[in-house]
């Protein structure tokens, strides 16, 4: 089963870190008490559970950026709508336990006067159709929005700027309230899932967990793609698209099928984001945030699956750290750091560790 | 889609219904006889003439030298077979009866038309044995792409053709360190990978040294034959090495046809090309 792993290294030890991670972090936070220093708080763990959905995300935009070529600047947005889905789920579970104590209703359909909860949120209340609204509403509009730019071969830069468009124009649609998705509040104030407390520090393990065990399974079918001939083939149309129809590839169809399973995945990811930040917004879909996980990825190093993930929870430390300390100043280090790495690491830090090995081996 | 395209095809007005027409028509496409027909095609980029009613017809196992001089649309003509270019107006046809417009480029690659582009184009960032996987005739899908595997004997061919095009000892190389003849080489070979019917090869020798040419002469000469194959060559040694029959085009148009002695004689080939 782990046929693709082999040769990679960054992989592996990546995994094995996630491994390590799930073993080590439920217990220090569940059996070593509170008083000694080793003890991670639940603030903690929820931290680090939402860096791996950062780090899954940022897989499934290396995908199709290092692999395919496809500089996607919407990838928030199909995070986003695997968020929208749990949250749905998410706010059926609150039952009636919410301000106005509708039990059908969320608080913020009654606050507009909605009789009667609209077709679209049915079947929501069903943990397995949410969860699989969470993998089929990302990738059915990928697959339309791939088929559409795909088959009339738009590429490059204009792919880029209508992927960022399709984040904007979701950004607005969900900021009205008539769209039925909470408008500008989004959905929030969630209480169960599954039945579990998410207060309590159990469910929170379980969610990290979780997160680790989807990072980890998302690596891996990452990988059998691009190990696989079919990943060779992204390769090569990435650097020479046109070639390879003339050896008789169906571009259009490779980008598709590949384009669409990185939504599914930034779907997932969005999916165990939600519960473990406790809201989803549209702030979201915002272009900026498709934008910096770009960023993550060119940090870590595009094209290696695990470097992406590296830079995913790289820059989101420094963010925790540099939005706390210094608000002001996030922003730019955030640019800043993109104009360095794009000038000085065109390979990311995995490039220059790479080099790094080379030059002591040499 | 393919009943709609059989509906378009049938509904063509310049067309008979095809099965009104004398069943001598219909024959597999490997068969001797005309295989590669190009009729009055014309293409104007931003109302230069690239190629000016041009018309052609290429037999089965035949070895055919295409010359002019730059800008005659030689490049033209092939981006026009393979699908790359539309024409304006025209017919092309792949044995007696595909009609090869319409067609994307991925299908005429699939039906059997090959390609070597005049600048080599090999995908740098694989190894020089990927190259030669990825061009290997078979399932193209998705699907089977991503479950594909070589077969024994499937393996065994990827090791002649490493051999035939001599980089065997480079084969897992990345194929972006290979010299630029290494590089020709290549395409070559992931043509030859393709199993085509019809080899179209432009500007092979750009770039060899002598003995790499006569190499290239060898094994396009060997492949004749079972193979239809079409060079398109500025070198004039390296055509007279290997041409039977030889197709001058001049601002888009056929200038003379013949054999490289009758062709050499014609004074207008003379004016506009071989005189200079
Ligand atoms: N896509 C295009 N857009 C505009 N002009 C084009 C295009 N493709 C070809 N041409 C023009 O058509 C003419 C024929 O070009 P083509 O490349 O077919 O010539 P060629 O015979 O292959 O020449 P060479 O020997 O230099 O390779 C040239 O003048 C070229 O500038
Ligand atoms: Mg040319």
């Amino acid at each position: 089963m782990f046929r693709m792993l082999r040769g990679d290294y960054g992989g592996q030890i990546l995994i094995a870190l996630v491994v390590l991670a799930c073993a080590i972090v439920p217990y220090l936070n569940l059996y070593v008490p509170p008083s000694s220093p080793f003890h991670l708080s639940t603030f903690t763990v929820t931290l680090l559970g939402k860096y791996l959905t950062y780090a899954l995300l940022a897989l499934s935009v290396d995908l199709v950026w290092g692999y395919l070529g496809i500089l996607s600047l919407g990838h928030g947005a199909f995070f986003a709508l695997g968020g929208y889905a749990m949250g749905m789920y998410l706010m059926h579970q609150i039952g009636d336990r919410g301000v106005y104590g509708n039990p059908d209703l969320p608080d913020f359909m009654v606050f507009l006067n909605w009789d009667q909860i609209p077709w679209f949120w049915q079947g929501f209340d069903m943990f397995w159709f949410a969860m699989i609204m969470v993998m089929f509403v990302p990738g059915v509009l990928a697959y339309v929005f791939g088929w559409l730019a795909f088959r009339s071969r738009v590429t490059g830069v204009y792919l880029s700027i209508i992927t960022q468009a399709l984040t904007y124009a979701l950004l607005l649609a969900f900021f009205r309230n008539e769209m039925g998705f909470g408008g500008n509040n989004g959905l929030t104030d969630f209480k169960d899932i599954l039945g579990f407390n998410l207060q309590s520090d159990e469910t929170r393990i379980g969610l990290f967990v979780a997160s680790g065990i989807a990072l980890i399974l998302g690596y891996l079918s990452c990988r059998a793609i691009v190990a696989s001939r079919l990943g060779r083939v992204a390769v090569a149309i990435r650097d020479s698209e046109d070639r390879v129809r003339f050896i008789g590839y169906r571009v259009d169809k490779v980008k598709l099928a590949i384009f669409t399973f990185s939504a599914v995945l930034a779907g997932i990811a969005g999916a165990l984001y939600v519960p473990q930040v406790g809201i989803i917004n549209p702030g979201e879909f915002s272009p900026l945030n498709s934008i910096e996980l770009v960023v993550w990825v060119a940090v870590g190093g595009r094209g290696t699956l695990y470097g992406a993930a590296l830079g995913a929870i790289l820059v989101n430390y420094a963010k925790t750290y540099l939005t706390g300390a210094l608000p002001e100043v996030w922003l730019f280090a955030l640019g800043g750091l993109f104009v360095f790495v794009t000038l000085y690491m065109p390979k990311g830090i995995v490039g220059l560790m790479r080099r790094r090995q080379k030059e002591i081996g040499a | 889609m393919k009943q709609l395209d059989t509906l378009r095809e049938t509904m063509r007005r310049d067309e008979v219904f095809s099965f009104v027409k004398p069943d001598a028509n219909i024959q597999p496409i490997t068969d001797r006889g005309v295989i590669l027909s190009l009729e009055g095609v014309n293409k104007s980029f931003d109302g230069f003439k690239a190629i000016n009613d041009l018309n052609m017809a290429i037999d089965a196992g035949e070895l055919r030298c295409i010359i002019g001089p730059n800008g005659a649309g030689k490049t033209t003509m092939m981006d026009i077979i393979t699908g790359k270019t539309v024409p304006d107006t025209g017919r092309v046809r792949f044995g007696q009866t595909m009609n090869l417009l319409g067609m994307s480029e991925p299908e005429i690659a699939q039906a059997g038309i090959g390609r070597k582009f005049q600048k080599p184009t090999v995908f740098e960032a694989l190894t020089v044995a990927e190259n030669l996987e990825l061009a290997m005739q078979g399932d193209k899908s998705v699907w089977s792409t991503f479950r594909a595997k070589l077969s024994g004997s499937q393996q065994d061919y990827l090791g002649e053709v490493l051999e035939t095009i001599g980089l065997q000892d480079g084969a897992k190389g990345r194929s972006g360190s290979l010299s630029h003849g290494q590089k020709q080489w290549l395409e070559i070979g992931m043509l030859l990978m393709q199993r085509p019917h019809v080899l179209l090869v432009d500007e092979p020798a750009a770039g060899m040294t002598h003995q790499e040419m006569d190499k290239t002469t060898e094994l396009l000469t060997s492949l004749a034959g079972d193979h239809t194959v079409v060079v398109v060559e500025h070198d004039m040694d390296f055509v007279r090495s290997i041409a039977q029959r030889v197709t001058v085009l001049h601002q888009g148009h056929v200038l003379a046809e013949g054999s490289m002695d009758d062709v050499q004689q014609d004074q207008r080939v003379i004016e506009v090309y071989l005189g200079e």
